[in-house]
């Protein structure tokens, strides 16, 4: 466990079956702060219950997860306060439709860090004109148009101050010209400097943005390495033949 | 029949006649009247001249029986209100806490699931006004210290009992119909299974069961009047003695115009809640 004290993020030797079907057969990865990782592969390699595991929203058959140094994956661990330093944004936003923009974003201040009302708008409104989202505080989510819900829903995790943010597959529900203002505060979060692990399937995006890319193949970490490496000159076949349907499909 | 027949037609029509009339033509309009005239003609015509009609037309619709009997029933429709109103306030909190039982995860919650659902299972399925009679007999007659005998007290405890069951049930309904994603969110932000209950999932559940839940209690008012059978003096007892004082059946018919007096506007919001959420539901889609 020492060596882990440093890492943000390590995650050891992970295993997640669903009935029959293993999903992720033992996967290592280990984010240093300030490091954003991007995730890719086909649809089913495990990326999405990669994400799901790290933040025990899916109970793991086997091996152990660390953030900042401490266990997260031991018995008696408790669930909540894990949560509290592992922020994720879904694929489908899934903002609190009873609830306005602000309101989904400070509900998590205010009922688990019990931040008061006044406290936690304050800091919301900080964090909404930031991204862009002042004027729509009040709106209720399906008024917004799904770039600005994705961007209230990475607002609403941002709120709790995560140690690591996982972002899954944030973009393949929206509409391709509402892509890049999504992709822009991600940009934005990785320029400050927040530990990111993307799922994507961007791999323009993955190339700019990330320090390192892992593909995944079903199940395990097939490759991994700098952009450049993993996207230009892959050594495994199967990264090989991934990259050859991303590129004829017009996604790189 | 001239006394009666025209309340009720009416409220019927006005209240559907977009559905009911929409999309007709005057020609359409036209032949839906003949049909209408004929039909109920018909049957007004058979009721009429049956040989039993003088009796009858004394014995149930008889004016005199009629104002003279109604100030006293309609005074104690208050006490069916008094019970509706309270039983339906217990209800939504009792109901609401079977269905949350019903929810929850895990074996450790087993014995509240198993709770939950023998508990549904047998108010359902037994008649209430036989809760009604075991309680309010039952109960007053063990003679226990301190335990109120008023069988207003045993009615409403078990008004309360069976729609509990029915009520849980549409909860259940309503907290299902939310996407787990919900509580996903909920509880990746790091709020307990408690708090994603109550903050995400509940608030989406009972929005979503409204119209049901306004619907059982039309059916709750209605099952009002059974407490009459362990001797409340509420409007249907009252009506059997209007009846029995004056040897006549009309006081029924002025207990049943009370009732409808009384469960037509709850029904008319149901249907016009229904239909706003219908509308929201489009301009979501439109979106």
């Amino acid at each position: 466990m020492s060596d882990a004290g440093s890492a943000a993020l390590r995650v050891e030797a992970l295993y997640k079956s669903f009935g029959d079907l293993q999903v992720l057969r033992g996967i290592d990865l280990t984010l240093q702060e300030h490091e954003v990782v991007c995730l890719i592969g086909a649809s089913g390699s495990g990326k999405s219950t990669l994400l799901r595991c790290i933040n025990l929203l899916e109970e793991i058959d086997g091996g152990r997860v660390w953030i900042e140094g401490v266990e997260i994956t031991g018995r008696g661990v408790n669930v909540d306060r894990v949560r509290r330093r592992v922020g994720i944004v879904f694929q489908a936003f899934n903002l609190f439709p009873h609830m306005s923009v602000l309101g989904n974003v400070t509900l998590a201040p205010r009922k688990v860090l019990r931040l008061s009302r006044a406290e936690a708008e304050a800091q919301a409104t900080a964090l909404l004109e930031r991204f862009g989202l002042a004027d729509k505080a009040t709106e209720y989510p399906d008024r917004l148009s799904g770039g600005q819900q994705q961007r209230a829903a990475i607002v609403r995790a941002l709120a709790m101050k995560p140690d690591v943010l996982l972002l899954d597959e944030i973009t393949a529900a929206l509409d391709p010209e509402l892509v890049a203002e999504v992709l822009d505060v991600i940009r934005e979060l990785a320029a400050e400097g927040m530990t990111l692990l993307i799922a994507t399937h961007e791999m323009g995006f993955a190339r700019d943005v990330a320090d390192r890319i892992c593909f995944l193949d079903d199940g395990v970490i097939l490759e991994q390495g700098p952009p450049t490496e993993i996207l230009a000159a892959p050594k495994e076949l199967r990264t090989q033949q991934f990259l050859q349907r991303i590129i004829s499909a017009g996604r790189l | 029949m001239s006394g009666v027949a025209p309340t009720t037609p009416p409220e019927l029509l006005g209240s559907r006649s977009s559905r009911l009339l929409g999309s007709l033509r005057p020609r359409g309009l036209l032949v839906a009247a003949l049909s209408t005239a004929v039909v109920f003609g018909t049957v007004g015509y058979v009721i009429v001249t049956s040989p039993g009609w003088p009796q009858v037309q004394e014995s149930f619709l008889n004016a005199d029986v009629f104002r003279a009997s109604f100030p006293s029933i309609a005074s104690a429709l208050w006490k069916n209100i008094q019970l509706f109103v309270l039983a339906e306030l217990c209800i939504l909190v009792f109901a609401l806490v079977l269905a949350v039982m019903r929810s929850l995860p895990g074996p450790v919650f087993f014995p509240f699931r198993l709770t939950s659902v023998v508990y549904v299972d047998l108010f359902r399925a037994v008649p209430s006004v036989l809760v009604i009679y075991l309680l309010g007999f039952g109960v007053p007659g063990l003679r226990l210290e301190g335990v109120t005998t008023d069988p207003f007290v045993w009615g409403l405890v078990a008004l309360v009992i069976v729609w509990s069951a029915y009520v849980a049930e549409v909860y259940r309904a309503g907290i299902e119909a939310v996407h787990p994603s919900q509580e996903a969110a909920a509880r990746s932000l790091g709020l307990s299974r408690l708090q994603g209950l109550r903050f995400v999932v509940l608030p989406q559940a009972v929005r979503r069961v409204i119209p049901p839940l306004l619907n059982d209690f039309i059916g709750l008012q209605k099952d009002t009047a059974l407490v009459s059978f362990i001797g409340v003096i509420e409007v249907f007892r009252r009506t059997q003695i209007e009846a029995g004082g004056s040897f006549n059946f009309t006081p029924y018919l002025a207990c049943g115009l009370l009732f409808l007096l009384l469960t037509i506007p709850m029904a008319r919001f149901v249907d016009w809640l229904a239909a706003r959420d219908r509308r929201r539901q489009l301009a979501g889609a439109a979106r």
